[in-house]
């Protein structure tokens, strides 16, 4: 009984009792989401392009946030950097088509699956053997990110907005936005849903995969990059975050993993739905249910609608 | 020449049936079982037991269990590590209810806990198929894992929240704890194992094996001639985190001696993965080939500044050490993506005809 | 075709490879004094790890470079990287046990555990100072085991303690935020013992190694329950992140205690002043204001035998590092004086662990006053209840913010007995000490 009134009415009292809190929990539950989301995207691009289940984009987001701070601590100006970044991802998507995916086209996705791993542990020694292991403080400051926080006095208590946050979210539509019209709206964008759509007809109308395959890399590791600085400047820049970036995988299951707008919505339900569970149910059970609660949640959307929220349907053919 | 069938007759069903149909083959694995019980023990130091064949043993057996359902059913799965866990807690907690039961029935019976947990988290392949089920299969990865922290019972409430091996024997052998010889160690860890291969190999020749493989390789088409589709899926993730459940409970009793919950995290469901890819989906000899390749290659690598005198710090060695495993994982998947069994395959296919390929 | 030939070349060449590490267990020169550190400078704890193994390496080479060694023999150290992951560990203790180690000091409460039982069998002790498994400091059950200078329940007494000079403690709220794994789970019997005795309320908030750096609704727990104090055991990537979020919280920063393994300079860069206030307990001196120090300064950093960036010399897991070498280079003096040998082996480092006595004196003339307190070891007692202070974070660096606090040894010893009797218990052949 008690433990019943501990599930459905307790939790209810506090969210009812506490407003300002139930609002920041929101908005905390909003802003991981929109990261999550960003993190989905990364992965929701390559596997819709080029069929590939990226597990390397937790490890890129690190390695961008990296380079960023690298090259600021030797003494280039932070934009500089920024720019010499986006050089850096551009440079890795070209290597990673040259070396892998060219040489694996018409494999089984669970060999490219591996293949992304194995890029995954190179990255690792790479990045930790340049950088070193240790964790840096993102150059906020420098980018000209603000680092305030906006406090509202509403609801008989205090909500509180960090300005980070909201760059952050900004970013992440800003972002959504931009590569929806590039998509829809270029000449690049257009050959690329193609291939999406199909390999071989595309390239039968004279569409290079090599290309389309550089770009997209290159756009999910622009994503990763703005991912790595958003949040970097929330905790700090280590290799930990890529463990963040596994968040990103009940997103993908939730939205489907060749559905952008999946990514959002499923980004937004997971951020806001964890954060919800760990502060009003999680400690009936100790705590620290964030790890696994979004993966059964997703669980439970597959049931009813196995290729996800707004997966494409399969269709079989015996 | 070396691998030529020609002369030998199958007269008997018995005989087209066995194992090894060739004889080579068959010399072959004398040889192996040979080096394997005789040979190693007598010039393997302890850190060759301890360090490289104990564990390459564990893993091969855990990636014999991922290779029967991603391999032979087709059942992506990324939360072997977690299945591992189970079988180790069980083991822990069996022996802590029945002390005087031998350990050697508690790690088998252990297999049969990490079989139910497998079992539970088969149901949704029903479903749901391909990246979506290996996400799907990381939900059971990272509940295991909080569960192992999170209920103190399963580590009977001590403060440390790890579970310890006291020492158990075998015919007054010390066999698991602290105390027991590498070599004692060792020789249960091989033996379990080559029992364990020997019904895995049967079973996927068999009628199991046959069901799996139509599962995997269409499990519409499969339904459509007969094969019933949940208890086969379902067996598959039985038996598969059964063997998991037995390699993690060598893990701990015959291994490490102790573990936490971070002994079965995430890295090490790649770990297996890994072997599984590298060696060949779909082959009993590729989980050994890939199993000692990716548990070595670190090894090695870790060695070789020593042996060239090279010294360069142990964290520069680490890096490399990622670097050229990550590397060498790519490289491996260009040149063969089907892994070593298939390297072994054609290798034989050389030997048939060598030294007249033409 | 010939990527194939290629692959099947490198596969011989690994079986070649691994057959020739077989002879690859060098014998160790009679006339050194070997000492393995596994440490790690990669992994998600990285940014823990990398000072303290530096501060370990650094000052082992000083004292070959400025004496030529201990007792006129040179330490030959080598790091084993484990990534702070037990398995790597226990491959680099069985890979470098061989080879005359005289101590391990695992730096990862699991390792730890993997080689308590160990130990005895191999005979090595382990040093784990500052960490492991409080129990351990029973030295009748756990002889070849050592954790100067406290165990973590004398720590989070002495915590209690501190909190109850500055606000009393009774009817007070406090929180206790944890990484979700053995090392953080520790301290909490005790913590819910005091917590009944002296009358304050607890509230447990786990941070699981995946959520490490995504605390926040763990932090609005935090908000929820109002605590006035507020104590972590966090480890690596979790500190900066907690640091960062009690800031966002609007959490009193100087009522926030960490552990001494939350207190790195590096955990509380990333917030910079904003942290401004932040208290974290420590047993050893910060900066390089010691003469000790200045000579890793002279004899190391300057002349590039360090992997450490001058900068960061003196920052306190850098110097917890030193604190630990110092121990161990203390304990290895000590058991040549007992032995009467130079070049000495695990049991006789064992013995010299053991009768470990670090006198004000002493810590003067290793050129360290007012570095650390005086440390002693007995048989009986592997810890020794020695004083630890409390440091405050003022913006860019450390300094001390409380006088030496005693642990409340009372309370203590009774349950670190208790636990050491239950831990030996179902070890019916477990080898005890006799004191």
């Amino acid at each position: 009984m008690e433990i019943l009134h501990g599930i459905f009415i307790d939790p209810f009292i506090t969210m009812y009792e506490l407003p300002d809190l139930l609002v920041q929990v929101l908005w905390e539950g909003f802003v991981a989401g929109t990261l999550y989301s960003l993190i989905a995207l990364g992965f929701v691009l390559i596997f819709k392009a080029s069929g590939v289940f990226n597990f390397a984009q937790g490890i890129i987001v690190v390695f961008g946030a990296l380079s960023l701070v690298g090259l600021h601590s030797l003494g280039i100006p932070a934009f500089v950097a920024l720019f010499l970044c986006i050089g850096i991802m551009f440079a890795l998507a070209w290597l990673v088509e040259f070396t892998v995916l060219r040489r694996l086209v018409n494999q089984d996705p669970i060999i490219l699956f591996m293949a992304t791993i194995g890029l995954n542990y190179f990255l690792i020694g790479f990045g930790e053997g340049v950088f070193g292991g240790e964790p840096k403080t993102m150059i906020t400051a420098e980018l000209g990110l603000p680092t305030g926080a906006f406090d509202f006095d509403i609801l008989g208590g205090l909500v509180s907005l960090q300005q980070i946050d909201i760059t952050a979210a900004v970013t992440a539509g800003v972002m959504v936005g931009g590569l929806a019209v590039f998509f829809n709206k270029t000449r690049i964008g257009r050959g690329l849903r193609a291939v999406a759509d199909d390999h071989q007809a595309a390239q039968s109308v004279g569409i290079s995969l090599n290309h389309i395959w550089i770009v997209v890399w290159f756009a999910a590791g622009i994503v990763a990059l703005a991912t790595g600085v958003m949040w970097g400047a929330r905790s700090d820049v280590s290799f930990a975050l890529s463990i963040v970036a596994l968040k990103a995988l009940p997103v993908l299951i939730l939205g489907g993993f060749t559905s952008i707008s999946g990514a959002i919505v499923g980004g937004l339900i997971i951020g806001i739905s964890e954060k919800m569970a760990e502060f009003y149910w999680g400690p009936l059970v100790g705590g620290s249910i964030e790890s696994w609660f979004p993966y059964f949640l997703a669980l439970l959307f597959l049931w009813f609608r196995p290729q996800g929220l707004f997966g494409e349907k399969i269709i079989e053919r015996v | 020449m070396l691998y030529r069938e020609t002369g030998q007759f199958k007269t008997t069903y018995l005989a087209d049936m066995a194992i090894f149909p060739i004889r080579q083959d068959y010399f072959l694995m004398i040889g192996i079982l040979l080096f394997a019980y005789v040979i190693a023990p007598l010039v393997m130091n302890d850190f060759w037991l301890n360090s490289i064949m104990i564990p390459t043993m564990i893993f091969a057996l855990a990636a014999i269990g991922l290779n029967i359902l991603t391999g032979y059913t087709g059942q992506l799965s990324l939360g072997h590590g977690g299945f591992m866990g189970v079988g180790a807690y069980a083991c822990y907690k069996l022996t802590s209810y029945f002390p005087d039961v031998n350990i050697i029935i508690h790690i088998f019976l252990s297999g049969f806990f990490a079989a139910a947990v497998g079992f539970v988290f088969g149901l949704p392949s029903l479903r749901i198929k391909g990246f979506y089920l290996a996400v799907a299969t990381l939900a059971s990865q990272f509940f295991l894992e909080w569960a192992f922290g999170r209920i103190a019972w399963l580590y009977n409430y001590n403060d440390s929240g790890a579970i310890e091996v006291s020492s158990r024997t075998l015919f007054d052998i010390p066999i698991a704890g602290a105390s027991a010889e590498p070599v004692t160690r060792y020789f249960v860890v091989l033996a379990i194992v080559t029992f364990l291969t020997w019904i895995a190999l049967n079973l996927v020749r068999g009628r199991f094996g046959r069901c799996w493989m139509a599962v995997r390789d269409m499990d519409i088409a499969a339904e459509l001639i007969g094969i019933k589709l949940l208890p086969t899926k379902l067996l598959a993730f039985s038996v598969s985190s059964y063997y998991a459940g037995v390699a993690g409970a060598l893990m701990v009793f015959m291994w490490l001696g102790a573990a936490e919950v971070e002994s079965f995290d995430i890295n090490h469901s790649f770990l297996i993965l890994f072997m599984v890819i590298i060696g060949g989906l779909g082959s009993i000899l590729g989980s050994f080939l890939g199993a000692i390749f990716i548990w070595n290659l670190p090894v090695l690598l870790r060695a070789i500044p020593d042996m060239i005198g090279v010294n360069i710090g142990a964290a520069t060695v680490e890096h490399m050490t990622f670097m050229v495993t990550g590397a060498l994982i790519i490289f491996f998947l260009i040149v063969e993506p089907h892994g070593f069994a298939r390297l072994w395959q054609i290798t034989k296919e050389k030997l048939r005809l060598w030294p007249f390929p033409y | 075709m010939l990527m194939k030939k290629l692959a099947l070349g490198a596969g011989v060449a690994a079986l070649v490879g691994a057959s020739v590490l077989a002879d690859t267990q060098p014998v160790q020169a009679e006339d050194s004094l070997y000492i393995p550190l596994t440490t790690y400078r990669t992994g998600p704890f990285a940014g823990s790890g990398t000072p303290i193994a530096n501060g370990l390496h650094d000052y082992f080479t000083m004292l070959n470079e400025r004496d030529g060694g201990i007792g006129g023999v040179k330490l030959d150290v080598e790091e084993c990287e484990t990534g702070y992951n037990a398995q790597k560990g226990v491959e680099c203790y069985e890979g470098t046990k061989g080879k005359g180690a005289l101590v391990y000091n695992p730096y990862s409460t699991g390792i730890t555990l993997q080689l308590i039982p160990k130990a005895p069998v191999d005979q090595i002790p382990i040093l784990s100072m500052g960490y492991g498994l409080s129990a351990t400091a029973v030295g009748e059950k756990f002889p070849w085991t050592f954790n100067v200078p406290a165990t973590y329940w004398s720590q989070l007494s002495a915590i209690i303690k501190h909190i109850d000079t500055e606000d009393g403690v009774k009817g007070k709220k406090i929180g206790y935020i944890y990484l979700d794994v053995g090392y953080g789970r520790e301290p909490i019997p005790l913590l819910d013992e005091l917590a009944a005795e002296m009358g304050f309320e607890v509230v447990k908030i786990p941070v699981g190694v995946k959520e490490m750096q995504n605390q926040s609704s763990h932090w609005l727990q935090v908000r929820k329950e109002r605590p006035d104090w507020m104590i972590m055991w966090g480890w690596g990537a979790m500190n900066p992140t907690a640091i960062k979020e009690a800031v966002k919280v609007r959490f009193p920063m100087d009522k926030f205690v960490g552990v001494w393994w939350s207190g790195g300079n590096v955990d509380l860069r990333p917030a910079g002043a904003s942290a401004k206030g932040y208290k974290s307990t420590n047993f050893h001196g910060t900066g390089t204001g010691f003469k000790a120090i200045q000579d890793i300064m002279e004899h190391v950093v300057s002349k590039g035998k360090s992997q450490a960036d001058p900068e960061n010399v003196g920052d306190n897991y850098y110097n917890r590092g030193v604190m630990n070498a110092v121990i161990v280079a203390e304990a290895i003096r000590t058991a040549q004086k007992i032995t009467g040998k130079s070049v000495i082996t695990g049991a006789d480092m064992r013995e010299g662990l053991e009768h470990l006595d670090l006198t004000e004196a002493r810590i003067a003339e290793l050129g360290l006053s007012g570095f650390a307190n005086p440390m002693k070891v007995t048989c009986e007692d592997h810890a020794g209840a020695h004083p630890i202070y409390i440091q405050q974070w003022d913006g860019a660096g450390w300094h001390k913010a409380s006088d030496w606090i005693t642990p409340m040894v009372d309370k203590v010893r009774p349950k670190l007995e208790k636990a050491a009797e239950d831990w030996v218990a179902d070890k019916p052949d477990w080898q005890m000490g006799s004191c």
